[in-house]
């Protein structure tokens, strides 16, 4: 009885301390993702059960080990003990009843981590022989480097036009191979960015000589650094002027209260906002022209959108800050956002 | 000496001529089909095939069935020739399960050192970031030799220890079909010239999975990597069949099931999956050997083919095929805990039974390997329970280990301390297991070095460490004497400490991102440092594997005289003498009680010479 005592306290303060020195040890990257967060709390539980078992084995057996070990000058054989049905009983249900405990929460945890949000970003992933690209149909734009907006889910969609290659961000934990074969092999993956930074994305599955450089840059940026992206891709690339009324959207604010995205903000998105009708407050609508856009900016209120507030730009006294020029390259940049 | 009287030399010429016969047979049917001669792989696939199956013709693993169906006579007596040197039966076909055995053991053991050395070599490009000496393509063909070689290897040594101790365990005199036997053994030695041959015909980028449609595009070699597991899977088919056959059938006397030697369970376990598992790693290899030579699109999705359908196919047998590397080691634990703490093994029952559990639920769980391939979404939940399942049976065998050393008397010679070792590497590697089981765990998990370490560890726990246990413990019986004590103590205390750092830090520079089976690694990374202790450790442990060679070859010619029953043990082998008589036992022997009752005075496990107790 006194063996198993003391046993046991050292089964406790063994599990103890690698439990701490597993989750001490800073074994997992950075995390950058919804997803990890969840994934790494499964990691923790994981943790506890691997020090707890560990312990459990090895302290009987190195305490056997001294204590049981065979001294100078005895014979003979040991107790001769052939097994105990409870016990066995005990050392099967027990863990059985912990196993299915883990996988009902690895369950859950992948509920959780592939949780679906309506206004995903999509992002169309090709994969070839060495390279990785990316389409976003939103915006019409193709990388070789994945940009992707903090806090918002993006819906990865993924086809590889030769092997298969595999999608892996350490710092966002989950991972999907990317299959060959069309339509009906293409794959999706969801991930939420949740920390502006730097990554790499590299291939984890073996896919020929090069297989090891198969790496791309993933930037993850608030949301006007994504768009700031989204127009380098596209805008400046065709007219100084509309790139000049990115840059004022960005230096004098507006990006803040517009989306160029698509999603509503304080104010109306940007997005698509030229040329459309415009609903205002009382019923009555309007076609969003230069005119209406400049007489949006000099005088905020005249025209309120339906349901958006007035008073809030007009604050900002933009007629005031704006030059004549200035104004028309911000008009100029709206309307490459049709 | 004729050098032709080598079965081994003239099984080489016969493959060396048949691959010839067999590229002029290709070229000769597509002449006739109207087609070019020449065109290298149909040409050279079919060479291979001929060559290997003229290898088995060469040695004479297959001469008596000839002899029968032309009508002949053949000798059931297969005394060795007295005036030949008794190593020349290593080189020729022959029936005795002992020899058989060593042919596994030995052939094992060179298989172990091919596929070290391929690690060795790139472990040191891996040293430290940045291009050594390797060049990418050298790099993924040694990396996926040193898998697929090391399978074989351990392959093999499980057929050295199923051959060799089981019909000793159970009181026969040899195994059920001593010709199939043989052959079982021979059709691994094309098999493995033709892995090897890889390496000169452009080798293989596509690790030992081989996924196509990669391995669709690979070189050449990729086609004799496939040739190669052929003949190798081939001989497990053939081997379990007659393991199973031998335990079901030839028992002696007395010997219940559940009087078995708890290896022998073990053996049973394995043979059943190796019998039914194996096809279909065959079947897989050879869809992608047709969809390469015939452009039969099996795998391509663009024309009707499915990609992922290989994996299914692959990991169904391959999951288990794990079982069946590491139940024959974890039957060695079980069955040399007792006799070195001198106590019954705990639980035989539930160890037993275990065995069979292990081995059945193994069958449920092959898309574990699969989380991340983009196999239907609603299989990962289902699977991910079964594999949770397998912790259970596994965790019987530790409780039971740990049941069986506690009050004993314990004492520790080199086989104990490899066994001990075994315990804790095999535990780590179970333990680490769960993460890659939970699906959610899995998606960061998967192709990383966590896996590349999870994975040693249950190879070195599982059957590694067993193996090494069981030829320091049985090396007296095979050879009649004994091995250097210090040197088996010298060969532990390397490679316990080496391989716990080195497959420890392989996890945690997975966990923080490092990918499985790349050629060089970001120094961005910070992990030039655990990659050089990885590389370190690794060569401590191929040190330590030398110094085993070195210690069982010297000591096989010139070590202590090893008599009587040098382990106290019960199990009958060790009841005759050393090294065993050419028929086993002397007479039919018969057993009376129980195989682990150690402690119990006056109990017995055998009857050596039931005629004479008999009489009285
Ligand atoms: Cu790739
Ligand atoms: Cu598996």
């Amino acid at each position: 009885m006194v063996h198993f005592v003391i046993v046991g306290i050292l089964v406790i303060i063994s599990t103890y301390f690698v439990f701490n020195g597993l989750v001490n040890a800073d074994l997992l990257p950075e995390q950058a993702s919804l997803q990890a967060e969840a994934i790494d709390e499964l990691f923790n539980v994981e943790w506890f059960f691997i020090a707890f078992f560990f312990s459990l084995i090895v302290v009987f057996l190195l305490y056997s080990i001294v204590v049981f070990r065979r001294k100078p000058g005895e014979e003979g054989d040991g107790d001769h003990i052939e097994g105990n049905t409870k016990l066995e009983i005990v050392w099967t249900v027990i863990p059985l009843g912990i196993v299915i405990y883990l996988a009902i929460l690895g369950a859950q945890t992948l509920g959780k981590i592939e949780a679906r949000d309506p206004n995903a970003l999509e992002i169309n992933v090709v994969a070839s022989r060495w390279t990785w690209s990316f389409e976003y149909p939103e915006y019409g734009v193709t990388s070789a480097e994945l940009a992707l907006p903090v806090d918002r889910q993006v819906l990865l969609r993924m086809r590889s036009t030769d092997v298969i290659h595999s999608f892996w961000v350490p710092e966002f934990r989950v991972k999907q191979d990317v299959l060959p074969g069309g339509e009906a092999f293409v794959r999706e993956l969801r991930l939420t960015p949740s920390e502006i930074g730097e990554y790499k994305l590299r291939c984890a599955e073996l896919c020929g000589l090069q297989h090891t450089g198969m790496i791309a840059n993933v930037v993850v940026t608030d949301a006007f650094g994504f768009n700031a992206w989204v127009m380098e891709q596209t805008g400046c690339e065709d007219s100084e002027e509309v790139c000049a009324g990115f840059q004022w959207a960005g230096e004098y604010g507006c990006t803040s209260c517009h989306t160029i995205d698509g999603t509503a903000s304080i104010g109306p998105t940007w997005r698509g906002l030229f040329g459309s009708n415009v609903p205002l407050e009382g019923g009555a609508s309007v076609v969003a022209d230069e005119n209406f856009i400049r007489e949006s900016i000099l005088d905020p209120d005249a025209k309120i959108h339906e349901g958006y507030l007035p008073g809030i730009m007009s604050a900002q006294n933009f007629a005031d800050r704006l030059s004549a020029e200035q104004i028309e390259e911000l008009i100029a940049f709206i309307k490459s956002l049709e | 000496m004729n050098l032709l009287s080598s079965g081994l030399v003239r099984g080489l010429l016969a493959q060396t001529l048949g691959t010839s016969v067999g590229m002029a047979f290709v070229m000769a049917v597509r002449v006739a089909l109207g087609l070019p001669a020449w065109n290298r792989e149909p040409v050279v696939v079919g060479g291979a095939l001929v060559g290997a199956i003229a290898f088995v013709f060469g040695v004479g693993a297959v001469s008596d069935w000839m002899k029968l169906a032309r009508g002949e006579q053949i000798s059931d007596d297969h005394t060795p020739d007295p005036d030949k040197p008794a190593w020349i039966r290593y080189f020729n076909v022959d029936y005795d399960h002992k020899v058989i055995g060593i042919q596994y053991g030995v052939t094992s053991m060179i298989l172990l050192l091919v596929a070290g050395l391929f690690a060795m070599i790139f472990r040191t490009e891996l040293a430290k970031s940045g291009m050594q000496f390797l060049p990418p393509e050298v790099y993924n063909t040694l990396m996926s030799l040193h898998g697929i070689v090391m399978i074989g290897s351990i392959l093999l040594g499980v057929g050295a220890m199923s051959n060799y101790l089981v019909p000793l365990m159970i009181g026969a005199n040899d195994m059920a079909f001593p010709r199939l036997n043989s052959l079982a053994f021979w059709v691994n030695v094309p098999g493995i010239i033709l892995l090897l041959s890889s390496l000169f015909l452009g080798g293989f980028d596509t690790g030992w999975t081989g996924y196509p449609p990669n391995s669709v595009y690979a070189a050449l070699g990729v086609q004799m990597f496939f040739l190669g597991v052929y003949f190798i899977g081939l001989s497990s088919i053939l081997g379990s069949i007659n393991l199973i056959v031998t335990i079901v059938r030839m028992r002696a006397p007395g010997m219940t099931y559940m009087r078995m030697p708890i290896f022998v369970w073990a053996a049973l376990a394995t043979a059943l999956i190796g019998f039914t598992a194996t096809q279909l790693i065959g079947l897989s290899f050879q869809m992608v050997i047709l969809e390469r030579i015939f452009d039969m699109s099996f795998f391509d999705g663009t024309d009707g083919g499915n990609p992922i359908l290989f994996q299914h196919l692959f990991w169904f047998y391959s999951h288990p095929a794990v079982y069946v590397f590491v139940l024959p080691g974890l039957g060695i634990i079980s069955e040399l805990l007792p006799v070195f703490a001198r106590k019954p093994l705990f639980g035989y029952k539930w160890v037993a039974f275990s065995s069979m559990g292990i081995a059945l639920v193994g069958f449920f769980v092959w898309a574990h390997h699969m989380f991340t391939s983009g196999m239907a979404t609603y299989l990962r939940v289902p699977f991910m329970y079964s594999t949770m399942l397998v912790a259970v049976p596994t965790g019987v065998k530790f409780f039971s280990w740990v049941g069986t050393i506690w009050r004993g008397k314990i004492s520790f010679p080199t086989p104990m301390l490899f066994t001990l070792g075994a315990v804790v590497v095999f535990l780590i590697g179970g333990l680490t297991g769960p993460p890659n089981g939970l699906v959610a765990t899995n998606l960061h998990l998967h192709d990383t070095y966590w896996v590349v370490g999870h994975f040693h560890n249950t190879m070195f726990g599982g059957f590694i460490f067993p193996f090494f246990a069981a030829i320091y413990f049985w090396f007296p019986k095979m050879s009649g004497r004994k091995y250097s004590e210090t040197l088996g103590k010298l060969h532990f205390w390397l490679m316990f400490p080496a391989f716990l750092i080195m497959s420890l830090v392989q996890m945690r520079v997975g966990l923080l991102g490092m990918r499985r089976r790349i050629s060089d690694y970001d120094p961005a990374l910070g992990f030039d440092d655990s990659h050089m202790v990885i590389t370190i450790a690794g060569f401590v442990i191929g040190v330590s594997v030398l110094i085993m060679v070195w210690n069982l070859i010297r000591s096989a010619r010139r070590g202590e005289q090893a008599t009587g029953n040098l382990w106290n043990s019960r199990s009958p082998e060790w009841q005759i003498p050393s090294p065993v008589p050419l028929h086993n036992y002397e007479q039919p022997i018969a057993v009376v009680g129980k195989p682990y009752d150690y402690g119990l005075p006056g109990s017995v496990y055998v009857d050596m010479n039931p005629s004479a107790s008999s009489d009285k």
